[in-house]
């Protein structure tokens, strides 16, 4: 009994302690979550939630399922092999004439017709002649009459991936596939399989223009690493000066510098060098010049940082130690500089991909990046779908690319090479 | 307080997900708001529509700019912040928009009455405003012989140098296809055949290497004083400001030009519908219409406008009937059909 009291005061004691613990750990939590609330609150709002809707689209399939809920609901048990059966015709036909009513018809139309090029005019047309409710098992011969495509299995095989409520075929889209008349996914017809080609041309031009950065950019930042701080200021107002004028100024000036009769072709021309103006904008080569130049301050300003904090005693304790000036940048300067290269880098790169304005006004018709597709598609066209499709694929690479990048740069030791 | 928090959040989560439920507005008590295209266009507008409106009838009105696109139509009518009430829009804008139901369906008795407009202009979700063309735009100065039509667009051994279009296949197609010698009145015809669209690709490979692409209005007149083009397909209007304001001889060839029109649409649910009526009836007024003309090179809806406008002016409007007699009207249907998949068939194209 006493004995039964000691473990229990013992049990009583020990265990509101763990709970005291736990309970004040929370409320540190609790007071640190609060301070954070309203960035996070305001983030969600205005950064992911939107995002997060976005994404949303790309997969949202509703439309058709919202206009024609019978046929949608009849084709359900249809197995693709033949042609449904007379009940789908009956429910398409009296979708038909309710979705007129409603004013629905269109929007299933445009949607199937990203599908299938002319279903806007099969369903607009077959509502247009469709006066009244067919006869009991007169539906299939109305509809058929009225348009002979709905004696066609893809047709319907349309209708029924369309039926959603969510969808792959716009991710499919955004990667030059599509499913056949089966159902097996295959590529999309040779001429609508264009987005392979212009992810792959977004990387490329993307790629080109943060070597060109580097390549131009490293020089400088080393300048206004070593120069004397009097004579550094002035030249950081120069590379700070295009950074703060406007990206649609500094793309206009390349325009007046490169066209057929500007400044460039104009000097060389009358130096004797060319008789023919060179072709420099309006192509491949326009759109990398504007570019790096209206990027080359991202890739300048972190290396000029990284190069601020290396101290020019190593350089001179290599030479000290008999190191040829070669041997010494590359074994003792370039390493140090590393984590400059790969911030300057990634931030060039990343800025790039979504590159817009620029390749629009100096580029040719091949030279248009990946935004301008989805430009196209918000506003113009309003295919929602794929241009949430499209988002998609290129914020995923994107994140794939950053984590990439940052095993790299967590597996690098920045050490250069100076390991005992 | 953590609980509402969350609530919050799933708030906004729900905000962001039902983009396309229309949240209920509280429909404030704001001016009459009229977009257009911006401008030297806006600004014969303002002249001629906007301020004499205000005058006349004692209504607060401001207007705003904008660059088009469905898409923005879309996304301010859904997302329940429409701050617009009149919107100019282009023809497949009001197409899809009047499918979508983001019009208000016009009452013409309040607008003076369908008889009193041109029949291409009346549409149940809008009303004609101005009619314009895409038209072969070349400059006088640099060009002794004066192309005659698109067939010239396309020879560049008769007129060498570079050919500025509008980059994508929407009137492209049909300019290639009328310089291969398809009558105007036919080129919706052969368009809708795949041998159509391959022919009109076949015609822009003559040339593919000597074209500049032009995605802005403001562009083609652009190329054309730098002396980048020799030839472009370009608006009417812009090459009569051009002319009238910055001293150009530059020419226009009406013959197969493409014509289009713009409307005037109420946004569905707008707080200012009466005001907006009354807007609509003042700019569709014949004499209000032809000061427009006489302002900027653009043809417009009422009917007994032409009358009205000095004969001098209206030989370059688009609506002129020399100027007509020869233009295709762009074909909203097709292109409605048609334009995602020839704007990759003509992406493909470019990147060969």
């Amino acid at each position: 009994m006493t004995d039964a009291l000691l473990t229990g005061a013992d049990a009583s004691t020990e265990v509101p302690l763990k709970r005291r613990l736990r309970r004040a750990e929370r409320t540190r939590q609790v007071k640190a979550l609060a301070l954070v609330a309203p960035l996070l609150v305001f983030l969600l709002f205005t950064f992911a939630g939107p995002i997060a809707g976005m994404l949303w689209r790309a997969v949202d399939d509703r439309e058709v399922r919202q206009a024609l809920p019978k046929t949608v609901a009849a084709l359900a048990n249809w197995d693709g092999k033949d042609l449904p059966d007379e009940k789908a015709y009956a429910a398409l036909a009296s979708d038909i004439l309710s979705a007129r009513g409603a004013g629905t018809i269109a929007i299933a139309a445009k949607r199937l017709n990203y599908a299938l090029n002319g279903f806007r005019t099969i369903l607009t047309g077959t509502a247009r002649h469709l006066k009244t409710a067919p006869e009991p098992d007169t539906a299939k011969e109305t509809l058929g009459k009225i348009n002979p495509a709905w004696r066609e299995r893809t047709t319907w095989t349309t209708i029924k991936d369309a039926g959603g409520p969510v969808t792959g075929f716009y991710l499919l889209a955004a990667l030059d596939l599509t499913r056949n008349v089966d159902g097996a996914i295959v590529s999309a017809p040779p001429d609508q399989a264009i987005y392979r080609e212009i992810f792959a041309r977004t990387f490329l031009i993307s790629l080109g223009v943060t070597v060109l950065c580097l390549i131009l950019g490293f020089p400088v930042a080393y300048l206004l690493a070593t120069l004397p701080p009097r004579r550094s200021n002035l030249l950081m107002i120069f590379v700070l000066l295009p950074f703060w004028t406007s990206l649609l100024v500094r793309t206009c000036a390349w325009i007046v510098l490169l066209q057929s009769k500007g400044v460039v072709n104009d000097s060389l021309h009358w130096l004797g060098i060319i008789d023919e103006p060179l072709r420099l904008i309006y192509n491949r080569f326009g759109v990398c010049v504007a570019m790096t130049h209206v990027l080359l301050p991202f890739m300048i300003l972190p290396l000029y940082s990284s190069m601020k904090a290396i101290s020019p005693a190593y350089m001179r304790a290599a030479a000290s130690l008999g190191a040829p000036p070669l041997t010494a940048f590359l074994r003792i300067y370039l390493p140090q500089t590393l984590p400059g290269i790969g911030a300057g880098g990634l931030l060039v790169f990343i800025l790039a991909l979504g590159y817009y304005i620029t390749p629009a006004l100096v580029g040719g018709a091949a030279d248009q990046m990946i935004s301008y597709f989805i430009a196209l598609y918000t506003t113009e066209t309003a295919n929602w779908g794929l241009a949430s499709a499209l988002g998609a694929v290129l914020l995923l690479a994107t994140i794939l690319l950053a984590l990439v990048y940052g095993k790299l740069v967590q597996g690098q030791q920045v050490t250069g090479g100076m390991k005992n | 307080m953590l609980k509402r928090k969350t609530g919050k959040i799933a708030l906004g989560f729900a905000a962001a997900f039902s983009a396309s439920a229309a949240l209920a507005t509280v429909a404030q008590a704001r001016d009459l708001t009229i977009v257009s295209w911006g401008g030297a266009y806006q600004d014969a507008q303002k002249k001629v529509y906007f301020e004499p409106f205000k005058k006349a009838t004692g209504v607060g009105m401001n207007d705003e700019s904008w660059d088009g696109g469905v898409g923005v139509l879309r996304a301010k009518v859904q997302g329940g912040a429409a701050t617009w009430d009149v919107v100019q829009v282009e023809s497949d804008e009001l197409a899809v928009g009047c499918e979508e139901g983001l019009f208000e369906k016009l009452d013409y008795s309040k607008i003076g009455g369908e008889a009193a407009y041109i029949p291409p202009s009346v549409n149940p979700c809008g009303v004609g405003a101005i009619l314009y063309d895409f038209v072969l735009g070349y400059d006088k100065d640099k060009l002794k012989d004066a192309p005659k039509g698109w067939a010239d667009f396309f020879d560049t051994k008769k007129i060498p140098g570079k050919r500025g279009l509008r980059q994508g296949p929407k009137t492209t197609l049909e300019i290639a296809l009328m310089a291969d010698g398809v009558a105007p009145k036919d080129v919706y015809k052969v368009l809708a055949t795949d041998e159509g669209i391959e022919r009109a690709f076949r015609k822009l490979d003559t040339i593919k290497g000597d074209i500049v692409w032009w995605k802005a209005g403001a562009q083609p007149p652009q190329l054309l004083a730098s002396g980048e083009v020799v030839m472009t397909s370009v608006y009417n209007g812009r090459i009569d400001m051009a002319n009238k304001n910055e001293k150009k001889n530059f020419g226009m060839v009406w013959d197969g030009a493409l014509f289009t029109l713009d409307s005037w649409v109420i946004l569905k649910g707008s707080p200012n519908k009466d005001a907006a009526y009354k807007f609509l009836d003042f700019a569709g007024k014949a004499e209000n219409q032809s000061k427009l003309s006489e302002n900027i090179a653009y043809g417009t809806s009422n009917k007994d406008a032409a009358a009205l406008i000095q004969p001098a002016v209206l030989k370059n409007l688009p609506t002129a009937p020399d100027n007509i007699k020869n233009a295709v009207e762009i074909n909203v249907a097709f292109w409605l059909e048609n334009i995602d998949r020839l704007t990759e068939r003509f992406n493909k194209w470019a990147a060969k």
